[in-house]
């Protein structure tokens, strides 16, 4: 997958421990935003309908392009047919909202009662017709981020086939023309692929960010004469960018090895295995990753990444020296721990869900050199933790900031130890020379938020012998 | 397979959760893959806890699927007992775990073996039932296993107290303003010269659970929770209950009644005397609460005949319909709620009170019902203050499901005579203010849609002669400026140029007109 191995000297543990995530159905909150185009069905029960309406704070409001097919007991109990049912809700949803797409988002319970989801799926999209997609996004496999990782995986699949020399090959275009009657793709798109102008073999860049920062981080390879061909996801379904033999892609997330496999494997692309552009050290060891598989010498990256150093003065001197531990949520930990490293951190625990140390090869070996750079002990790597002993560590360790999910913000905050919301990085716009800023300005807030409260001299709002109690 | 956009109420687990994270020392583990704990996050974040919350998933994954999940559980709980030991562990699947059917009364039976703690599966239908049936069974459960306990080892308390005393039963963590009532409820009790014996589950103790029957009455003010363990002491023990919720001035009064009527079965024996709150009462109500006097006063006035609609939980819906119609004279042009379990007293409750009845758990069906009767305000959950927000119509949310906005610092409390006034305050604050309504009403609109002039500022400067600046000055500052506005708009399109009282009334006219 990477031509890097992980290295030796990193050491993993496994704790498969109690821990909370946000369940992967919660991806459904930002990638039905991000394509615009899209309903998302989630077929599942009133716990993933509450969880979406409630703990994720997204309230299902007007016109939204969500909804629950919510599983009764009929449903369970196979006494009603799933495919009819299925095929009356999409009816429906076709009806009021008429979107490009419907995605239909599996769960544990479609899961543990075997519902075939992929069977029906072509089935319907052929008597309704309108492309369903199918992403098992369930907590029995997968972990808060990871929801998108099926998703993209899923329309991966989906993508029209990338084709050399389009203009010239018949047979091809016809093969094409037969996909575009069955999906509603654009019919110039493919004709006037501008990658065959550029110099380099197409490059398709997978995972979703906000727009803006998608078009940062495309004007940032541009500056080096790349040129991407396009996202996955785009902003549209219909917009899905090619793929096929030839094409080059590279990830921005470090959650998304199953789209990576699927765009390997499947559809046969070429993976780039670069750290993830996070961090001006991040996006520099991206771009420049990029740059080395296009046989391209980066242009005035260093200058770059040193003026971005350079505006981060103020945050740098609030950071350094502070520690910090993951408790482990969206499996941005490794990229992020590596950033914060890097601006002068101490970082003891990187917990995380999970980790697949292929696709994160080159992410881990630049955090391990980040530590040697910056002559800091690595961060011990403990994959499924145990929430409750990761409290009793932190209780020795005393950092000076958690990174932490929800549940336990509150708790340790009165505990007199800072946090700050894992899922807060997950939303907020962390990618790509611009954006280093804001993933220090949400570190710098409980620390900051310590300096302006510090002489009042109350850190710790439970009582002395609660403050072991978990 | 229903099309869902929104629901009123939780799963099942969600109840179970909440009452067993209530009562002090009590953990909770579920049975369920890894996300469906969210309930740690919702209680950590709308209560602001300072504490962790004390429940644990043991999660299902694709091992413990293939392996069965005996133990896992069985590990989780023992441990659970020797890090925390809690006095009682629930536990509980969710509506996805519950379809493994897996034995988990049995994973419980090996459990408690090798626990100190007790143990117990929360016995629920995840797909039958939803949060507030759960929550109530779950609380009769846990309540019967502990009298039943006791009365097995011989540590039951029979005898009543000899004061007057009660329980509280339904008061639970993630309530709206459930603690805030529980407060006002005591304060109430305690003027009465009525001990508080147990509240339960909120910061009870399981241990404690014995000592319920000492008490001479139960209390359930909300009747979605605690009302099946009520009846289930009145059954075992005959203990009477008082399930009206003392909301509003009347309803307050009923409950302070009922209370007295069953006091007075032993109050001869005990007390040697009969109680009479009926002082207290009409002391509570025309003097003390604000709210009698509220509605006497001419800001009331303004509101007779105003058109609202009301929805929600059983409860407060109820409740909420008959102050507004009885108590303000507000004309409630349907009431609602989303408990179809009890629709039958709901509608019992509101016949009278309002023109029409709508039970539903489709937020799209209030939507559409609230747009069609467009009322001058809402009485709703959260729900009905975003669809109100979409059609521009203000309200005044009364009802669970929770926000963090349920949640106030403050002491705001719906029940007994503080939560009168705070109701009065949030139906009063709900409206247009009356006075102010009046006066737009006289001089011409709230909302003047179109600018006077491009520029910020105008050239032409209007002379008002000495009487119309004397009736400007009349007018309340509040709206003082906009008619002011509105009648040199008037004066600018008609040329005229020396405003005098004539023309501000010409320009109220033709702003009515």
């Amino acid at each position: 997958m990477s031509s890097k191995q992980v290295p030796d000297t990193l050491t993993f543990e496994c704790e498969t421990g109690n821990y909370h995530t946000f369940c992967p159905i919660s991806c459904v909150a930002w990638l039905y935003q991000k394509i615009e185009d899209s309903f998302f069905l989630v077929v599942g029960t009133k716990t993933c309908g509450y969880f979406l309406q409630n703990a994720l704070g997204v309230m299902i409001f007007a016109e939204p392009r969500y909804a629950m097919a919510e599983l009764e007991e009929g449903d369970i109990s196979a006494q009603l047919n799933d495919y009819e049912e299925l095929k009356r809700l999409c009816v429906q949803i076709k009806k009021d909202r008429n979107p490009s797409v419907i995605v239909w988002i599996g769960t544990c319970t479609t899961e543990i009662i075997k519902m075939d989801l992929e069977g029906m799926a072509p089935r319907l999209e052929a008597e309704i017709d309108i492309p369903i997609v199918v992403a098992r996004a369930n907590g029995l496999d997968y972990a808060f981020t990871q929801g998108e990782d099926t998703v993209l995986a899923a329309m991966a699949n989906r993508c029209p086939e990338w084709i050399q020399n389009a203009q010239n090959n018949n047979d091809q275009d016809q093969a094409i023309q037969g996909l575009m009657s069955f999906f509603p793709l654009k019919n110039t798109k493919l004709s006037s692929e501008p990658t065959l102008l550029s110099n380099h073999p197409p490059l398709v860049l997978f995972g979703s960010l906000p727009s803006n920062v998608a078009s940062q981080i495309t004007l940032e390879l541009k500056r080096q004469n790349i040129h991407v061909s396009g996202w996955l996801p785009a902003q549209r379904y219909s917009e899905l960018p090619s793929v096929g033999e030839g094409v080059y892609v590279c990830g921005v997330n470090p959650f998304l090895s199953r789209t990576a496999t699927t765009l390997m494997r499947r559809r046969k692309c070429k993976l780039i295995g670069a750290p993830f552009p996070i961090g001006p050290d991040g996006t520099r060891a991206w771009i420049e990753k990029i740059c080395s598989v296009f046989g391209i010498e980066p242009q005035g990256l260093e200058e770059r990444e040193a003026q971005v150093w350079k505006g981060l003065q103020d945050y740098l001197d609030l950071v350094r020296g502070k520690s910090v531990f993951f408790m482990g949520d969206n499996l941005l930990e490794v990229s992020l721990a590596r950033f914060l490293i890097r601006c002068g951190m101490i970082v003891y625990e990187i917990g995380i869900p999970y980790m697949d140390k292929r696709y994160q090869a080159a992410e881990l070996a630049l955090l391990q050199q980040t530590c040697e750079q910056m002559g800091t002990p690595m961060p011990r790597i403990v994959e499924k933790p145990d929430n409750y002993n990761q409290v009793q560590r932190m209780r020795e360790l005393q950092p000076d900031l958690a990174i932490t999910g929800m549940a336990h913000a509150n708790p340790l905050e009165a505990r007199g130890i800072s946090t700050k919301w894992s899922v807060e990085f997950t939303f907020a716009q962390i990618h790509g020379f611009t954006n280093a800023r804001d993933i220090l300005e949400l570190v710098t807030r409980p620390l900051r938020r310590n300096l302006s409260l510090e002489d009042l001299g109350w850190s710790a709002l439970v009582k002395r012998d609660k403050i072991n109690l978990v | 397979m229903k099309l869902a956009y929104w629901m009123y109420a939780g799963p099942a687990h969600i109840g179970t959760l909440r009452v067993a994270s209530s009562f002090r020392n009590v953990h909770a583990i579920m049975h369920a893959p890894l996300g469906d704990d969210y309930f740690n996050v919702m209680r950590s974040m709308l209560e602001r806890e300072r504490d962790f919350t004390p429940v644990t998933a043991s999660i299902v994954d694709r091992h413990v699927l293939a392996r069965g999940s005996q133990e896992k559980v069985v590990e989780n709980i023992t441990r659970k007992d020797k890090e925390e030991r809690p006095d009682l562990i629930v536990l509980t699947p969710t509506c996805t775990s519950s379809i493994l059917q897996e034995d988990l009364q049995n994973f419980v039976d090996r459990a408690s073996i090798a626990s100190n703690s007790d143990v117990i599966l929360a016995d629920v239908n995840h797909y039958r039932v939803n949060e507030l049936q759960a929550a109530d069974r779950t609380l009769e459960q846990v309540v019967r296993y502990y009298l039943d306990k006791a009365r097995r080892q011989g540590t039951l308390s029979q005898s009543i107290t000899e004061k007057p005393s009660v329980n509280i039963i339904g008061m639970f963590t993630l309530g709206f303003h459930n603690q805030h009532d529980c407060k006002e409820l005591k304060r109430l009790l305690q003027d009465l010269g009525i001990q508080v014996n147990e509240v339960i589950p909120e910061g009870g103790s399981v241990e404690n659970l014995r000592n319920l029957p000492k008490a001479w009455l139960n209390l359930v003010p909300y009747r979605e929770v605690g009302l099946m363990t009520a009846l289930y002491l009145e059954k075992e023990f005959g203990m009477p209950y008082v399930a009206t919720t003392p909301m509003g001035i009347v309803g307050t009064a009923e409950f302070v009644r009922q209370i007295q009527s069953h006091i007075n079965k032993w109050a001869p024996m005990f007390l040697g005397k009969l109680v009479d709150y009926e002082p207290y009462i009409d002391q509570q109500t025309r003097f003390i609460s604000q709210a009698a006097w509220f509605s006497r006063s001419i800001d009331c006035q303004n509101l007779t005949g105003k058109k609202v609609v009301v929805f929600g939980d059983t409860t407060h819906a109820a409740s909420m319909t008959k102050i507004l119609a009885r108590e303000m004279g507000i004309h409630v042009v349907c009431a609602g709620t989303y408990c179809k379990h009890d629709a039958d007293w709901f509608k019992e409750q509101v016949q009278g009170y309002c023109d029409e009845i709508l039970v539903t758990d489709d937020h799209t069906q209030v939507g559409d019902m609230i747009a069609r009767i467009e009322p001058a305000a809402i009485f709703g959950s959260q729900m009905e203050r975003h669809i109100g927000k979409r059609l521009d119509i203000p309200c005044g949310v009364i009802s669970a499901p929770v926000h963090i906005q349920n949640f106030p610092l403050g002491y705001r409390p719906f029940l007994g005579y503080e939560g009168t006034n705070q109701i009065a305050d949030l139906v009063y604050n709900s409206f247009t203010l009356g006075m102010e309504d009046h006066l737009l009403e006289m001089f011409g609109g709230h909302d003047t849609k179109e600018v006077i002039t491009k520029s910020l500022s105008t050239d032409t400067d209007f002379t008002w002669d000495s009487e119309s600046q004397l009736e400007l000055t009349k007018i309340p500052g509040f709206v003082r400026a906009k008619i002011k506005r509105n009648t040199e708009k008037f004066a600018r399109q008609n040329g005229v140029a020396k405003i005098t009282v004539e023309v501000m009334y010409a320009a109220k006219e033709a702003l009515n007109a």
